[in-house]
């Protein structure tokens, strides 16, 4: 669905990704994790045309992403980010059909899709009249869910989704956005730096450092089978609690 | 409104019809020019013709306006045409002023000659009686208005050709240098023969012994073309050729002063008395129906800059959000228009709105230096808040796909419109006591009533306007407030 080329990009001097190579295959959720500053949150953008390569291209279901051609790109993929980047002065209703209004849709039109993704993303019907200040974090980033699939993307960009939130809020919300995505069957590309919450989403794990890949596979390869001693380090610096019992 | 139908139909070329003008008398803003700007227009009326009265600040504004065609009258002296205007002295001064196509009446009668005065007492105490004398006493402090001290037959030819040593003093307002000389916070004055206040202050004027000051006869200077367009108007003015004693001048001047009666009355009983009764009718607005020409005329100079400046400064402001560069020059120069005091700015205003509308004088020149100076914070406040919003915010909305315009007007301004709004709410405040400064150009509004009164020194007619100014200016504020609560999302 989405294939770079041999893409680089620099800020201000410095390498913030590439050269990096990569398909991304439709139907599948990908999810790209690494530590901070590895260029994961980068490779995302690069996706929809909201950064533009040094060098290399990016395709979208075969067609380039460049500047001119990447609104149409966006209208066709979900973006979510973390908190789920509300627009303060509009409700989450005003948030969620904004593409709507600005493509003229009727009214009717415009309320059955939003009830449909109420149902889907398990919002409260009541909640959307309010502002993004007067909901949770996690009805924020339904609401943000929700922006996203307004148009029915053929993809979903995600970056960081879940960052903001408590652990149990997390952790229910995690099981949920899988329920979505396998009943919604989309191309899936996330972005964390959890790799519990990688392993739990992804069909595919790529693994970022310093802009460039370090290993792409199954989550199952990341743990079994290492490319490079980063790897190890960073599938066990991410351990779970290991708390001995005291016995009397 | 109806000036601003008047500019709307002279943008039209060929829409004005010169002989429907009405007849424009100006005058300069003091109470003897006032007084015989009235007389004028009132004498242009019992010709039949349509007058009007436009105070307009000093000589040059005045002299600018009347030869740009924006006055067609106005009594003017004849040393100020030499000396101030025309800056020679021509053989014939009927023949000098022809050749820029205005005319000269012949003398009114009365000379208003400058003269300096003192406290009779201080004089006396000093032993002093001409002019001469001064200079045997360089410790004496004086009071002159701004443009006395620079002109060439003020001033700045009298203290050369009395050799008086006395270093060039700071301006003061005519009418405050009485009250100052007689509160002996300064000894000397410039006065002119005619002023009320020689006699209600008891002022001594001073002699002048070298004849330094050339004679200031009374006349009506007026367009040439006033004769074709109005020759019934241009024969009653010269009625009064010969007709002002200096007596009678100093008398409505008093009057004038001491409140007895206002400048138009004044001006209708001397007619009266002089060329018989039959002038058209002069009622004195009484107080409501001043302050409510005064406020709608106020209005008419604030709501249009106010509106102009709105729809210029913000598309300036994102322009200046979206282009660093360039938005820095934009801010630099609406700064930099801000620096230029008010009054000069306005002033510069009259040749150009000539220029650009055939109308000098009155509210356009007016309209024109307030909108320039409400651009600032309109434009600096738009730039700020679009600078303000996070760029998180900004990318989401681009990352759904919505084209840049649609992303500045659903996103970018509702964001921004409270500190949008705070800077047209500064815009409008600062803009409602600006507007105050249109009384020196024939603009009306409440500047008018604040100038008459300074000149007058007439402290309920300069509250007249001071005070409906101010209370304006907390509506305006009320009312931003009102809209901003509106504006504002809830929470």
């Amino acid at each position: 669905m989405f294939y770079l080329h041999a893409v680089a990009k620099t800020y201000a001097g410095r390498v913030a990704l590439g050269p990096v190579t990569l398909d991304v295959p439709a139907g599948r959720t990908t999810v790209l994790i690494g530590p901070s500053g590895c260029g994961k949150s980068t490779l995302l953008r690069l996706l929809i045309g909201l950064v533009t390569p040094d060098a290399g291209g990016v395709t979208f279901d075969g067609e380039a992403v460049t500047p001119p051609a990447a609104r149409g790109v966006r209208r066709r993929v979900g973006y979510v980010i973390q908190d789920g980047g509300l627009f303060p002065h509009m409700t989450a209703r005003g948030n969620v059909t904004l593409m709507a209004r600005h493509l003229g849709w009727d009214r009717g039109r415009t309320a059955n899709r939003v009830d449909e993704l109420a149902v889907l993303t398990r919002f409260p019907a009541d909640g959307l009249d309010r502002y993004p200040h007067q909901l949770s974090g996690g009805q924020r980033q339904r609401v943000g869910l929700m922006r996203a699939l307004l148009l029915d993307p053929a993809a979903l960009l995600l970056d960081e989704p879940l960052g903001a939130l408590d652990p149990l809020v997390r952790a229910d919300l995690q099981g949920e956005l899988r329920d979505i995505f396998r009943a919604l069957g989309k191309t899936v590309v996330m972005v964390t730096h959890d790799l519990g919450e990688a392993a739990y989403f992804a069909d595919r794990i790529v693994l970022l450092k310093d802009g460039v890949v370090v290993q792409d596979g199954t989550p199952a390869d990341l743990w079994h089978r290492p490319a490079d001693p980063f790897v190890t380090r960073f599938v066990q610096a991410q351990r779970g609690p290991e708390v001995p019992e005291v016995t009397a | 409104m109806k000036r601003f139908i008047l500019i709307a139909v002279a943008l039209l070329p060929g829409c004005s019809a010169p002989d429907s003008r009405p007849v424009v008398v100006g005058s300069k803003k003091f109470t003897e020019s006032v007084i015989l700007g009235e007389v004028a227009a009132q004498l242009a009326r019992r010709a039949g013709a349509d007058a009007r009265r436009d105070d307009i600040g000093g000589t040059p504004a005045l002299w600018l306006a009347l030869t740009q065609g924006d006055v067609d009258v106005y009594p003017e002296y004849t040393g100020t045409i030499t000396r101030e205007i025309l800056q020679a002295e021509p053989p014939d001064l009927v023949a000098a002023l022809a050749a820029k196509g205005v005319r000269m009446s012949r003398p009114l009668g009365f000379r208003n000659n400058y003269a300096l005065g003192m406290r009779k007492d201080v004089a006396a105490a000093k032993g002093i009686h001409s002019i001469s004398d001064l200079a045997r006493h360089p410790d004496l402090r004086f009071g002159f208005l701004a443009e006395f001290i620079d002109r060439p037959d003020g001033w700045a030819g009298l203290k050369p050709f009395y050799r008086l040593p006395h270093p060039t003093p700071p301006p003061f307002d005519h009418s405050l240098a009485y009250q100052a000389l007689t509160e002996k916070s300064i000894d000397v004055t410039e006065l002119y023969t005619t002023d009320a206040e020689i006699v209600m202050h008891d002022v001594m004027v001073l002699d002048d012994d070298k004849q330094f000051f050339p004679p200031y006869e009374c006349v009506w200077l007026y367009r040439a073309d006033l004769e074709e367009r109005h020759p019934e108007v241009v024969a009653e003015l010269s009625k009064l050729e010969g007709r002002i004693s200096e007596a009678e001048m100093l008398r409505m001047n008093t009057r004038v002063k001491r409140k007895v009666a206002s400048e138009p009355r004044t001006a209708a009983d001397f007619l009266d008395t002089t060329l018989g009764a039959g002038g058209p009718a002069v009622v004195d607005d009484g107080f409501a129906r001043r302050v409510l020409r005064t406020t709608l005329e106020h209005l008419t100079l604030v709501v249009p800059s106010l509106l102009a400046a709105v729809l210029v400064g913000v598309p300036l402001g994102v322009f200046a959000a979206r282009r660093p560069r360039l938005g820095g020059a934009v801010l630099a120069i609406t700064g930099i228009i801000q620096t230029i005091p008010s009054l000069a700015l306005l002033l510069f205003m009259i040749p150009l709105m000539k220029f650009l509308l055939d109308k000098g004088t009155g509210a356009a020149p007016a309209v024109a230096a307030l909108f320039l100076y409400s651009l600032l914070p309109v434009v600096r406040n738009t730039y700020a808040g679009l600078k303000g919003i996070p760029g998180s915010l900004r990318e989401s909305a681009a990352a759904l796909g919505l084209p840049p315009f649609a992303i500045l007007w659903r996103v970018e301004l509702p964001l921004a419109a409270r500190t949008i709004l705070a800077g047209v709410k500064t815009a409008a405040v600062i803009n409602v006591g600006t507007a105050t400064l249109g009384g020196f150009i024939g603009a009306g509004g409440y500047g008018q009533p604040i100038l008459r009164g300074i000149d007058k020194f007439d402290v309920p007619l300069m509250l007249e306007g001071a005070i409906p100014a101010a209370l304006l200016a907390l509506a305006v504020q009320g009312i931003f407030e009102l809209v901003e609560r509106a504006v504002t999302p809830p929470g």
